[in-house]
């Protein structure tokens, strides 16, 4: 057992008297088991807002983007607001997987696997808005510098946009075979376990027919360590990259050089949001209580109240530049953010991200369920305003006050972002039916050190 | 010699690490292990040499870096050079700045992927490749030990016997 210290202050992270063996059975248990009707209800709902997001999308693209509420003033609206909000939801993913290995932080092992998921479904959802904007669709692969009839066309590398472009197919396919890999040897445990032929067949498809031999796990290890190394720099450099869409143009407002910081810090805050926000409802509805605990969303709700402060003084490093540095432009767009026609947006995009996350200081609340709940729903409202607000108060008054108007949506806009929620909820409603949602061989590997039961034999016999 | 092996199954992991040992101490040879999760150690104590898996990627980043470079002088700076907003291309080194972004996403894309396939193939693992764990109970909560037959098998059994296993077999391989 001495091989398994961990210091009796630390809690555990697998409660109850738990064996490989019901690991094993608990975390299969959702998927061999029958969709309730709480499931089907939920999925329904997220497949109509779907199919409702799929016929905005046709009539967007069979009429041309002129049926969005953008005009000549506020050329970006909604569809980058999307955009950002959902690659942003992809980072807590990242964060967790990879950035939380690098420090060997043992409470990632229970909620890694649907904080990955949830990337990859969101960043699927933000790399809609781009495509769909471009209006000419079957046009999208002219973004990547293929040869062509022209011979010398290639993209411009100097873009921002194209730099996005780079980042988040790197981002989405690194996430994806990272994803997958951690999945095969839990793929493997269904494809073993599995009874009907066609279950049998399917889950040893998608397990590449993993064995166990102690050669892979040894790769397996050293692959997830360096995946882990490529990964962190490379989530800090999708969103950083996403702020040059807007810190390398010249407009007042988003001309700024706090950005890349100020991007990735609220990233962060709202992905890990996000995953509050599913991991509270998965955790019930598929009885995985044991091994995502109120300690995981505890300590999830502490990393979004120090994310939601550093938002907090970026807004407010935001305000003082604009007045020290006394161009009057710069300044008048942050009054006009703050004071402006869109004052609601900006109050309430302070409200969500910067008072509301502070009530996790007091332990009591943030170890409530349903508090944490709520915050984690205010937070995601909050940052979708936050990109609201940067974008459409940048824009809407621009350099002759004759063009200056407003920005309203219209029914097909928020078609579109219903949809992709629709589209979000149904990838990750049929994922959590099918797919092990939680890496079981690596919480088998911490339950002898961070299992209930062992941590209580340990410290009782005063080893 | 026959290619017979005995597979020991033991349900605890700390009392297959201890008879790693002991079989290895025994010098008996000890094909595989197969085992539900990572067991930390054991492959030190099967006496496996590390994974230089790491530094491939080493190297694969290497090439994705020297490939945007290329890719970027040649598009950008050598066959068709452009004035794109009072910067003229006619540089590498002037427009560089610009080239750092996918600099480094294309060190990192040739990095993760070419490494996580030459982990697939060294590790034999794509779409339908059959499994090849000796009984499925390995991916749950089993852990198998193969070892081979050389010379005196009641003799191997009864060994591995008293190294806790909880299940032996004999089988052709």
């Amino acid at each position: 057992m001495s091989s398994h210290y961990e210091a009796p202050i630390r809690r555990p992270l697998i409660v109850g008297d738990k064996s490989y063996h019901d690991i094993t059975v608990e975390v299969a248990a959702p998927v061999e088991g029958k969709a309730n009707k709480l499931w089907w209800t939920a999925f329904i709902i997220a497949l109509v807002a779907f199919l409702w997001g799929v016929g905005s999308i046709i009539y967007t693209i069979g009429t041309g983007i002129g049926v969005w509420g953008l005009n000549k003033t506020v050329g970006w609206a909604w569809d980058i607001t999307n955009f950002v909000w959902w690659v942003g939801i992809g980072h807590a993913g990242t964060l967790i997987s990879a950035v939380l290995l690098l420090f060997r932080q043992k409470w990632r092992m229970g909620i890694n696997r649907s904080a990955e998921a949830m990337t990859i479904f969101s960043v699927v959802q933000a790399g809609l808005f781009p495509v769909i904007h471009m209006g000419r669709v079957w046009n999208a692969h002219f973004v990547l510098p293929l040869p062509n009839q022209f011979g010398t066309l290639w993209t411009n590398f100097n873009s921002p946009l194209l730099w996005d472009v780079f980042a988040i197919s790197t981002y989405l396919s690194v996430s994806l075979v990272f994803w997958w890999t951690g999945l095969l040897p839990d793929f493997a445990m269904l494809r073993d376990r599995a009874v009907r032929p066609f279950q049998k067949k399917i889950y040893s498809l998608l397990s590449f027919g993993w064995s166990g031999r102690a050669k892979d796990w040894q790769r397996f290890e050293e692959v997830s360590l360096v995946l882990a190394g490529l990964a962190t720099p490379l989530v800090l450099s999708v969103h950083t990259i996403v702020s040059f869409d807007f810190a390398t143009s010249v407009i007042p407002g988003w001309h700024t050089t706090i950005f890349p910081p100020y991007f990735v810090a609220g990233a962060v805050f709202s992905g890990f949001a996000m995953v509050n926000t599913l991991l509270i409802i998965m955790r019930k509805v598929s009885n995985l209580e044991a091994y995502i605990t109120v300690q995981h969303i505890e300590l999830m709700n502490i990393v979004i109240m120090i994310t939601g402060s550093i938002v907090g003084c970026a807004y407010i490093t935001e305000l003082f530049i604009a007045w020290y540095s006394g161009v009057e432009y710069e300044q008048y767009a942050f009054l006009n953010r703050a004071t402006g026609p869109y004052w609601w947006a900006y109050l309430l995009m302070m409200s969500c991200n910067v008072f509301s996350p502070q009530f996790m200081w007091s332990k009591r609340l943030r170890t409530s369920i349903m508090f944490s709940f709520f915050i984690s729903i205010v937070v995601n409202i909050g940052m979708w305003f936050e990109r609201f607000v940067i974008i459409v108060t940048s824009l809407h008054r621009d350099y002759l006050p004759s063009s200056w108007t407003m920005f309203s949506p219209t029914f097909v806009d928020i078609g579109i972002y219903v949809g992709t929620i629709g589209f979000f909820f149904v990838l990750f409603l049929l994922y959590a039916r099918t797919f092990p949602v939680i890496a079981q061989a690596e919480v088998k590997s911490i339950l002898k050190s961070s299992g209930e039961q062992f941590k209580k034999l340990r410290d009782g016999n005063h080893e | 010699m026959s290619n017979k092996v005995i597979q020991a199954m033991y349900n605890d992991d700390d009392i297959l690490m201890d008879a790693v040992k002991e079989v290895r101490a025994a010098n008996h040879h000890i094909q595989e292990v197969y085992t539900p999760f990572p067991v930390h150690g054991l492959d030190k104590a099967m006496g496996l040499k590390g994974t230089r898996i790491a530094i491939t990627a080493f190297i694969y980043g290497c090439i994705g870096f020297v490939f945007s470079i290329w890719m970027m002088n040649y598009m950008m700076i050598e066959q068709w050079p452009q004035d794109i907003g009072g910067k003229p291309s006619f540089s590498f080194i002037q427009n560089m700045p610009a080239f750092v972004p996918i600099m480094f996403e294309m060190t990192v894309f040739f990095a993760a992927h070419l490494m996580v396939i030459t982990f697939y193939m060294r590790s034999k693992l794509w779409p339908f490749k059959e499994a090849e764990n000796p009984d499925p109970r390995t991916t749950d909560d089993m852990f198998v030990m193969e070892v081979s037959v050389e010379g005196n098998e009641a003799e191997l059994v009864s060994f591995l016997e008293k190294t806790g296993t909880v299940e032996i077999k004999v089988t052709e391989k």
